[in-house]
């Protein structure tokens, strides 16, 4: 197993080189002078050139990569003498826009993004799975016919549709949930607070992810209860009710571990349209402003960082179907 | 004697596979089939057996290069075509045919029944005299079937029909060869014996070579005149068919015909059976010396480090160090 | 009760798009301690409905049912068809098991040897893992599997197909039933794994008593371990008797075909197989006449046109050896003596 991480670890870092390389490649391409992106409406040509020389950008460009790259376990110094000013490592390079390190914006954007997407994944789990479940067992039932019209609607709805219902009805007309203006408050500071902050852009994220995962589980389930080994389990006299929780979602334990781990890795890049609707500052709302802001820094930070997070889980995903499949295991 | 139609000799299909051990794959070899040599006269029936794993399938296969050999020769009405390429093999690929086992999944569900028999002549571009249509309804009533039923899809048809349709597929284009690769196991029994009849009459009509492969032996028998039988990529023993099920001479084929139950109770009950002990070694690392050493009860030391070559006894060919 | 098992004029139909299926249809048998009962048919002929139904294991949502199906219980007895489920559940794997065709799927592939043998026993004895285990390990090495201990912390696709099978066995005989349901055991197995396998369950029944209903279409397994058998084609019983009586003597046209269509070992091999010609029947709205007529060579020898218009009865031969046709027996008995005879010279 050590050595199956180890060699995967591996190949998880080449990928990262690559795909730092080609976010770089392709800003470098772009028609526009980073330099003069820094500064807007006060910019002449002396700022423009500082800055410049400031940030690097005067450097050719394997140098400006390999300086991004180094910063990233260095840390690094931008200017000289009394406008010198460092990003600690691991620094992601300057955003000029904001004139903060992007380490740091990512520190305030990445907790938000991490606990919408985990709250909105405990949701979508428990009710996808659960719905699932039932619709399979009572099938033909009402159970099942419920879940299909939930599953018709959850994936048919736009997100920015269902987030914007909830934000003008539930919170604005009907006042069930009050808006929140406070900002992200942590959990352990002021849980009722925190769950105000997220639960609705919880629930509107979760809904499209519940409605597939029920799906899912549904189907799954249902092929699994075709299975001989199923059949086995009934012929030793075992209840019903042990055949689906225990021998069944044994089976389908794996698929779906497989799909949730990335699907909540895709999440962490941002959950664009959610931040976007409920206003809440995280790394998928950086991350579009930093695109229309050509912030290369901002980008190239977040792409890697989403692109980490995908490479990890997938390592995880592979780790933990081990572990829940001996087949896998053995080989 | 007459020479042969085909000749196979020393026919080899190592399929690659590995392993990961460590930062390394370890490259690794599945011996599917091992060094067999045999000929095929004309109008001949001659029976592949053994149990599953044994290669009998993989050799049909590599015989009509639908797999390509690792080595040996495959020497087909005197030419080599062990090395010929694909665009070369195409006008000889009329001369031979194949008859799979699974008649559900070896027809194309969205073709017609006609489409079917009739696409040889398309890719043969051959048009026989009286039209394809024509043709076509003449070889369905050869191996059974209604004419009327030219426009039916397979999923029509109960699984001997449609056995009865990948027969005339195979004999459209009157092939000099055809390789039956377990034609009758998927079907009942009832049903097993008319196919059988089919191709045993189809085959005296037009004098096709056939080689049979299969793991049923009654059937094997039955329908061969000659019969090889494979253990782990090896020919252990061939022979005529009456030799090899009266005589006997590799221990392997003696267990293999005494396992082999019989539909009549009083002789099963007086029978005196031999029940190997234990599987079938992977083909990956095979016994050294004789592959059947590790379930043999005959086993001495030569047998585990020497590999007995295929040598006359009697009037067989055996692969034994002490053979019956 | 002196029998394990009673199954009388069982019918089991269920519907498709195409309309109602009647896969079984009166079916009659026993099984009593220390027999082996086969019940031959070919796809399609309702043997494996039959045995499924034995344990309760048909579709209870769409499945019609009627008839009964008596299983033995020490001094009590229970009828499958009207039993509450729970009740059912109670008999299966303790009274009666189960053994299936496919060992390679029949295992769960995720739970280890030992622990699916273990539960086999603590669901009819709840918390004695302990016992469990220990059993478990005393019946793989009944089964003949060499280091048990160790075997039973591995997983199913660590074992061969015919080792699998011992496994399915051990797990079937955990709670010692007293009646074994074995569904084409050894259909997807090696002839020479096939003699292991039917070796094992001689050894095993000899030693328990155990009753063993056979389902195959296999006729040289059924000569090879049956005591009695019932042939079955299109859901209804056609034959039904002693092991001798069925092959030397067969009274029903169906088993003479049947016998006369195998290919035959040491036999000459020149002789053309005498097929029975024709498809089995489709078993949606079976007509209410004999099912094998169609394919029937002897109809002509029965009263005009009963064949393709009335059922024929299951009637006695003998005491013991019953079929199902018009054609007057002692008509067949000769002609089917000579028929049999002259197949197997």
């Amino acid at each position: 197993m050590p050595r199956f991480v180890l060699r995967r670890a591996y190949f998880a870092v080449l990928t990262l080189l690559l795909v730092s390389v080609v976010v770089y490649g392709v800003f470098s391409i772009l028609p526009f002078d980073p330099a003069a992106l820094t500064c807007g409406q006060k910019c002449t040509p002396a700022i423009v050139e500082a800055n410049r020389v400031k940030l690097g950008f005067d450097k050719p460009l394997w140098e400006q990569y390999w300086l991004f790259l180094s910063g990233i376990f260095l840390g690094r110094t931008y200017g000289a003498g009394s406008a010198e000013f460092t990003c600690p490592a691991p620094s992601f390079g300057y955003s000029f826009n904001e004139n903060m390190c992007v380490s740091d914006m990512l520190k305030e954007a990445l907790p938000i993004t991490i606990n919408l997407a985990i709250g909105a994944f405990i949701i979508w789990i428990i009710v996808g799975v659960g719905l699932g479940l039932l619709a399979a067992n009572f099938r033909g039932r009402w159970p099942d016919t419920i879940s299909t019209v939930f599953v018709l609607l959850g994936t048919s709805m736009p997100t920015f549709v269902t987030g914007l219902f909830f934000l003008i009805y539930v919170t604005i007309k009907w006042k069930i949930v009050p808006l929140s203006l406070s900002g992200y408050i942590s959990l352990l500071d002021d849980p009722v607070k925190y769950f105000q902050y997220f639960i609705l852009p919880w629930i509107t994220l979760a809904i499209l992810y519940a409605a597939f995962y029920t799906r899912f589980t549904r189907a799954t389930v249902l092929e699994t209860l075709g299975e001989d080994y199923i059949r086995t389990a009934r012929a030793k006299g075992l209840s019903e009710r042990v055949v689906l929780l225990k021998h069944t979602m044994r089976a389908v334990l794996a698929p779906i571990t497989t799909s949730a781990g990335l699907d909540i890795a895709g999440l962490i890049g941002g959950a664009i349209i959610t931040e976007s609707i409920f206003n809440l500052p995280g790394l998928g709302r950086m991350t579009l402003q930093a695109v229309y802001e050509f912030d290369l820094s901002v980008v190239l930070a977040t792409t890697i960082l989403a692109a980490t997070v995908v490479i990890m889980m997938n390592l995880i995903v592979d780790i933990a179907y081990g572990y829940l499949d001996p087949r896998v295991r053995m080989k | 004697m007459s020479t042969p139609l085909l000749s196979v000799r020393n026919l080899q299909k190592y399929f690659p596979t590995s392993r990961n051990v460590g930062f390394k794959k370890q490259k690794l070899q599945v011996k599917a089939v091992d060094g067999i040599s045999f000929d095929l006269m004309k109008g001949e029936t001659f029976g592949l057996v053994g149990e599953s794993g044994c290669g009998k399938t993989t050799a049909g296969r590599t015989i009509l290069k639908l797999i390509e050999p690792t080595a040996g020769e495959i020497i087909f009405e005197g030419q080599d075509i062990t090395k010929l390429r694909p665009g070369l093999m195409t006008p000889l690929r009329s001369q031979m045919q194949i008859i799979f086992q699974d008649p559900f999944s070896a027809l194309n569900p969205r073709q017609t029944v006609g489409k079917i028999i009739s696409a040889p002549f398309e890719i043969q571009k051959v048009t026989p005299a009286g039209g394809v249509r024509n043709e076509v309804s003449a070889l369905m009533e050869r191996v059974g079937l209604n004419p009327e039923h030219y426009n039916r899809y397979p999923h029509e048809f109960s699984g001997g029909q449609r056995q009865r349709i990948g027969i005339a597929r195979a004999i459209a284009l009157k092939p000099k060869l055809i390789v039956a690769d377990e034609p009758v196991s998927a079907l009942d029994v009832s049903i097993q014996a008319q196919v059988i009849n089919l191709i045993d009459d189809l085959q005296k009509a037009d004098g096709i070579s056939i080689v049979f492969i299969a793991h049923n032996l009654s059937v094997v028998q039955h329908i061969s005149d000659r019969v090889a039988v494979m253990y782990l990529g090896k020919i252990m023993e061939l022979a005529k068919t009456e030799d090899l099920f009266t005589a006997p001479h590799h221990p392997y084929t003696t267990a293999l015909l005494s396992a082999v139950p019989q539909p009549d109770p009083r002789g099963e009950r007086n029978r005196e059976r031999i029940i190997l002990k234990g599987d079938l070694p992977s083909p990956i690392n095979p016994p050294a010396g004789c592959v059947f050493n590790t379930r043999c009860w005959k086993v001495q030391e030569v047998c585990r480090s020497k590999t007995p070559e295929l040598l006359t006894v009697g009037k067989s060919q055996v692969a034994c160090h002490f053979p019956e | 009760m002196k029998n394990l098992l009673e199954i009388n004029d069982l019918k089991v139909t269920f519907p498709t798009n195409d309309g109602f299926v009647n896969a079984v249809d009166g079916v009659s048998l026993t099984v009593a301690p220390g027999e082996t009962v086969a019940i031959v048919g070919e796809s399609g002929s309702g043997k494996t409905v039959t045995s499924l139904s034995v344990i309760g294991l048909h579709n209870p949502k769409v499945t019609q049912i009627s008839g009964s199906i008596m299983v033995k219980d020490k001094d009590e007895s229970l009828d499958i068809v009207s039993a509450p489920l729970d009740k059912i559940r109670g008999y299966r794997g303790r009274v009666v098991s189960m053994i299936f065709q496919d060992p390679m799927s029949s295992l769960h592939p995720y739970y280890k040897i030992g622990s699916q043998l273990a539960e086999a026993y603590l669901v009819h004895h709840p918390g004695k893992k302990e016992a469990a285990n220990k059993k478990a390990i005393e019946m793989l090495e009944l089964v003949g599997i060499s280091e048990p201990q160790m075997r039973a912390r591995e997983y199913p696709h660590q074992f061969s197909g015919g080792m699998r099978q011992r496994v399915m066995i051990a797990m079937a005989l955990m709670n010692d039933p007293a009646l074994l349901i074995a569904d084409e055991p050894t259909t997807a197995l090696d002839v020479t794994v096939q003699a292991q396998i039917l070796q094992l369950l001689k050894d095993l029944q000899k030693k328990s008593n155990m009753g063993i209903l056979l389902i195959t279409h296999d006729l040289g397994v059924v000569a090879q371990v049956a005591d009695r058998v019932s042939v079955m084609y299109a859901g209804r019983m056609v034959e039904q008797g002693d092991v001798d009586d069925i092959f030397y003597s067969p009274h029903a046209p169906y088993t003479l075909g049947l016998l006369k269509s195998v290919p035959k070992m040491g036999a000459k091999n020149s002789e053309r197989l005498k097929a029975i010609p024709g498809q089995p029947p489709s078993l949606i709205n079976l007509p209410k006449a004999c099912a094998f007529a169609p394919r029937c060579e002897y109809t002509s020898l029965a009263p005009a046109g009963s064949c393709e218009s009335v059922r024929p009865d299951l009637i006695g031969v003998t005491e013991s050896h019953k079929s199902r046709c018009h054609v007057p027996e002692e008509k067949r008995d000769k002609l089917f003596a000579a028929e049999i005879k002259g197949a197997r010279a």
